[in-house]
């Protein structure tokens, strides 16, 4: 069976049907349908992990079609222990998202429905693309949902926020555009991502091309000082927007160093390996700080994305399996983490209507249930042990720790930072008396919101406690491309 | 073969007899909506359209009228293009030139005149030949702009397209008299050897080539060639700017290649240095003019100028340093995005024409405003050629644009891999406009509520016509391929 075709074809096909189907006045018939469509959309991808061969570091369920022959460009499709799990991650948020909007979005369901089902097959694409110009294409084809999902049922300056998002990530990968041409005229003509792993590069190529794909991947990841563009993007999406972002699009650009930038390049990601560990840390310490003082709730939690991405990347730059496989934990967790964060958030604007934090005070007193998830993930945010937000930034602690003992010190002054500016932020709107009268109307979450945050809280949980499933799928991988990595291609 | 050869030229005398007939029957036709000159019209489009196609599939390239036409399947292949562009325009343009009351059948007439002069100029193998049909197509376009006399911005459109138009067909005669002079022939294969022996006067030489290329860069709207194309973009009917704006680019095109490469190809150093500055010149004008517009036909105009711009970045990487092996991959990828170009542009004046009514233009930006509300396919389809004009996957504008990248890069030249860049990074910034357009109909919320009263026929062809810049986004490979091979082959005599 074609399961990764049908991972990223199922969705974009429910979400055509939605658009062509959907009006205002079928919304609760596009509800279902929608969650059918993200339901039967993650179904299939389970095969991919259930039939995963973990002992090889080969790309698996492979699928090799012709598709453009005047450029060699093919449909091939195919994953390894890297990103397998994105795959699942992906359906797995959709379905969240379209849990999420269940009562909340009422005008232009099916169109809301319809893009966040097209996107997650686009990422989907991303992720299993091992052609370099398909992976162009999904990569670049996620935008446009995005734009439309931020642009329609975004806040008051979403127009600006959509705009940034789209002009910034496109100015980065225009960038990679160029350098995929480069490539596929240097490999004597193919896009195919693993003969441009074995070309052999000097060391000018390699620093232009590690040049061109740090501009696409680093917009989206995104890290200092490029990040600005996704405050306003996370203030100003809906919900489901912000925790797409969160949880999936800001990974697009972290696989991309692992895919491209690393291997393709490998001499210029050592040259230029402390650059991009100078940056993480400047994420991880100064965003922290910046996420400390933040008056709206979203703003914080994207802030504080930034620097959990910050973390990853450090973590792959440092080029041991300790730290990649951190990383890369610390991906999927973050996933899930931020995701339930921004639901939270969600929860309490659809109640109140504001996203301020000085607007709560006491939540804890009305919704009970509620605070009891809320704390949790802001636990997990902070990294305890036990949740799926340790294990990822210990391990890159650890990994940085062996690599440079400041580097390692540095980098774990984030879980000060990360205690500081969640716990603060749960202070101030779960606990102590209930502050207003807003606070004081709450009502506690329906099911629907359970489902959805208690679905996070147990894989958030599950992956903190027995972490093995991940890092067994990656470790092969993993050792092969910092085997690969290691060798020079001068 | 006799010298003759007119079943080379069977399209060409058919689209001749079936303009004066729709001429002729058009006076007898009392409706005053033209169904049957509009239908007879359509069919010969198709019939001309299918033995263009036949003959394109044919593959094979033949000489007519002692040498003065050449067939061949580049030509056929554009030609074929041409007559569906003027087709879907046709039916896109009915119901708007009737609420105008330029439905005549003048119209039909002169856009059947109009696609002979293209069919001429695509398969001209001969300097004056080429020039008639330049001007059998231009002379038609300028009375389809002033067909609306009672209007003052198109009579002022028709005047200045038809003087500067004037100018840039004596600029381009001028240039071919220079040919002439240094070569002693029209005919360009001739002209082609003549330059190749090296015992023409090269001086005159490349002055002429100076001339020619000003006169071809007018056609294009390169800067700083373009001051026409805003004003008459804007200024015509939108039937007719549709007219100018599409099958007329094509033309242009198989033009340049047939003077340029076919003919003088020996000169392409030179030609290609002019091809640089005209299309960063465009490329910069184009874009940067495009984001200042309120007007959406105004804002296409310099898209338009910006879009030729990138268009000419394939046409100067086929000759690297005298040698022209990348030759086939260049051009082809001009080709292949002058094309998709048209495929493009056809759909965005289309739905202009749709969306207008009686009394309302609905040319400004702002008139579309919250479109999605009121219509949810045609906003999708508007934003399909938005984003497709902008170069975002999937849609065919990004493999256009991959297309002739691709071909700048495989030169492994750093001046054309700094063009590439420059070019690149000047999309970024077209992006902008186009986006502000899918924004207007998509985030703002509609000025306007009256109901959209779009024709079916006119509504099915835009949804197709998406559906191609879609569809050909997804499998772009045969067109890609088709433009290849016509391109070879042109190469190849």
């Amino acid at each position: 069976m074609a399961y990764l075709s049908l991972s990223i074809w199922l969705p974009i096909v429910f979400g055509i049907v939605l658009l062509a189907l959907g009006r205002d006045d079928n919304a609760g018939t596009v509800r279902w349908l929608a969650l059918v469509g993200a339901v039967v959309s993650f179904l299939v991808t389970l095969p991919l992990i259930s039939g995963f061969d973990t002992a090889s570091a080969a790309f698996q369920f492979q699928e090799n079609l012709a598709w453009i022959e005047r450029f060699n460009v093919r449909y091939h499709l195919g994953v390894d222990g890297i990103s397998v799990w994105f795959v699942l991650l992906t359906a797995f948020i959709t379905i969240i998202v379209v849990i999420s909007a269940w009562e909340v979005i009422t005008s232009r369901v099916h169109q809301y429905m319809g893009a966040f089902l097209i996107l997650s097959g686009l990422m989907v694409g991303v992720f299993s693309a091992v052609d370099g110009l398909l992976f162009y294409v999904f990569f670049e084809a996620t935008l446009i949902p995005m734009y439309i999902i931020i642009g329609i049922w975004g806040g008051p300056r979403r127009v600006y926020a959509a705009f940034k998002f789209f002009l910034y990530t496109l100015a980065g990968s225009l960038l990679m555009l160029i350098a995929l041409i480069y490539l596929y005229y240097k490999s004597g003509g193919s896009f195919d991502i693993l003969t441009w792993h074995k070309l052999p590069l000097g060391a000018t190529a390699q620093a232009l091309l590690f040049g061109a794909f740090f501009a696409a991947f680093s917009v989206k990841v995104p890290m200092w000082p490029v990040h600005t563009w996704l405050p306003d993007a996370h203030v100003e999406a809906p919900t489901g927007g912000s925790v797409v972002l969160a949880a999936i699009m800001l990974k697009l650009g972290a696989y991309g160093f692992l895919r491209f930038s690393m291997p393709i390049a490998p001499d210029a990601a050592h040259t230029y390996g402390p650059v991009i560990i100078t940056l993480s840390l400047i994420a991880v310490i100064y965003i922290g700080l910046v996420a400390l003082v933040q008056n709206d709730m979203k703003k914080l939690v994207a802030y504080s994305s930034i620097a959990h991405m910050g973390f990853v990347t450090l973590g792959f730059f440092i080029f041991s399996e300790l730290g990649i496989s951190g990383g890369l934990v610390q991906m999927i967790s973050h996933g899930f983490v931020s995701g339930a964060m921004f639901l939270s958030i969600g929860v309490l604007y659809d109640r109140v209507h504001s996203r301020e934090i000085a607007s709560y005070g006491g939540v804890v007193n009305t919704m009970p249930k509620f605070a009891a998830f809320a704390v949790f993930f802001g636990m997990a945010n902070c990294g305890l042990p036990g949740t799926a937000g340790f294990i990822g930034e210990w391990m890159v602690i650890l990994g940085a720790v062996k690599y440079s003992f400041w580097i390692g010190l540095l980098s774990a002054t984030a879980l000060i930072f990360g205690a500081a500016y969640t716990l603060w932020m749960v202070k101030r709107v779960y606990f102590g008396d209930v502050a207003n009268d807003d606070v004081r109307e709450l009502t506690d979450i329906n099911s629907r919101e359970f489902l959805m945050l208690a679905a996070l809280a147990i894989a958030t949980l599950a992956m903190g406690l027995y972490p093995k499933p991940f890092t067994d799928v990656m470790h092969v991988s993993v050792t092969e491309l910092i085997r690969h990595v290691g060798v020079s291609k001068l | 073969m006799n010298a003759m050869n007119w079943l080379a030229v069977y399209p060409e005398i058919l689209l001749l007899l079936m303009a004066c007939v729709v001429a002729l029957v058009d006076l007898f036709v009392v409706d005053p909506r033209r169904t049957p000159t509009y239908v007879l019209s359509l069919l010969t489009l198709a019939g001309v359209g299918a033995m263009h196609l036949a003959y394109f599939n044919g593959g094979l390239t033949h000489y007519a009228m002692n040498r003065m036409v050449v067939t061949d399947p580049m030509g056929h292949l554009l030609a074929f293009f041409a007559c569906v562009a003027v087709a879907i325009t046709l039916i896109y343009a009915r119901p708007y030139a009737e609420s105008r009351d330029i439905l005549k059948g003048e119209l039909f007439s002169l856009s059947l005149l109009s696609l002979l002069g293209i069919s001429i100029m695509l398969s001209g193998n001969n300097f004056l030949v080429l020039y008639l049909g330049l001007e059998v197509m231009s002379l038609s376009l300028y009375a389809i702009v002033a067909l609306r006399r009672d209007h003052g911005a198109s009579t002022e459109a028709a005047m200045k397209y038809f003087v500067l138009g004037a100018i840039a067909s004596g600029f381009l005669l001028y240039g071919m008299s220079m040919m002439y002079g240094a070569t002693g022939s029209l005919d360009l294969g001739k002209v082609f050897e003549a330059i190749g022996k090296g015992d023409a006067n090269r001086q005159v030489l490349v002055f002429g080539v100076v001339f020619i290329v000003s006169g071809l860069a007018f056609k294009f709207g390169a800067v700083p060639f373009h001051m026409w194309v805003p004003d008459v973009y804007q200024g015509a009917p939108t039937a007719a700017t549709l007219l100018i704006a599409g099958a007329p680019k094509i033309a242009a095109f198989g033009m340049t290649i047939r003077v340029l490469v076919e003919g003088l190809l020996g000169l392409a150093v030179d030609w290609q240095q002019m091809l640089v500055v005209l299309s960063v010149c465009s490329l910069v004008v184009g874009n940067l003019a495009a984001i200042a517009q309120t007007n959406l036909k105004r804002m296409l105009a310099y898209s338009t100028i910006a879009q030729m711009g990138f268009m000419m970045l394939g046409l100067v990487s086929g000759v690297v340093n005298g040698n022209t092996l990348s030759a086939a991959n260049a051009y082809s990828s001009a080709m292949f995005y002058m094309i998709t170009y048209v495929v493009t542009t056809l759909g965005t004046f289309g739905l202009i024409m749709l969306m207008s009514r009686e009394g309302f233009e609905s040319e400004e930006i702002s008139d579309f405003a919250g479109l999605n509300q009121r219509s949810p396919l045609l906003a999708g389809v508007m934003s399909v050629f938005m984003f497709s004009l902008a170069g975002i996957p999937p849609t065919v504008g990004f493999y256009a644009k991959l297309a002739v990248l691709q071909a700048l890069v495989s030169t492994n030249d750093s001046f054309h891999l700094g063009l590439a860049i420059f070019a690149v990074v000047l999309s970024l910034i077209g992006a902008f406009y186009y986006l502000r357009v899918v924004k207007v109909m998509y985030f703002d919320e509609p000025t306007d509520t009256s109901p959209i009263h779009a024709p079916s026929a006119a509504r099915t062809v835009l949804s197709l016509n998406g559906a191609a810049v879609l569809v050909l986004g997804l499998l772009p490979g045969g067109l890609m391929a088709m433009c290849a091979q016509a391109i070879v082959k042109a190469l190849a005599t």
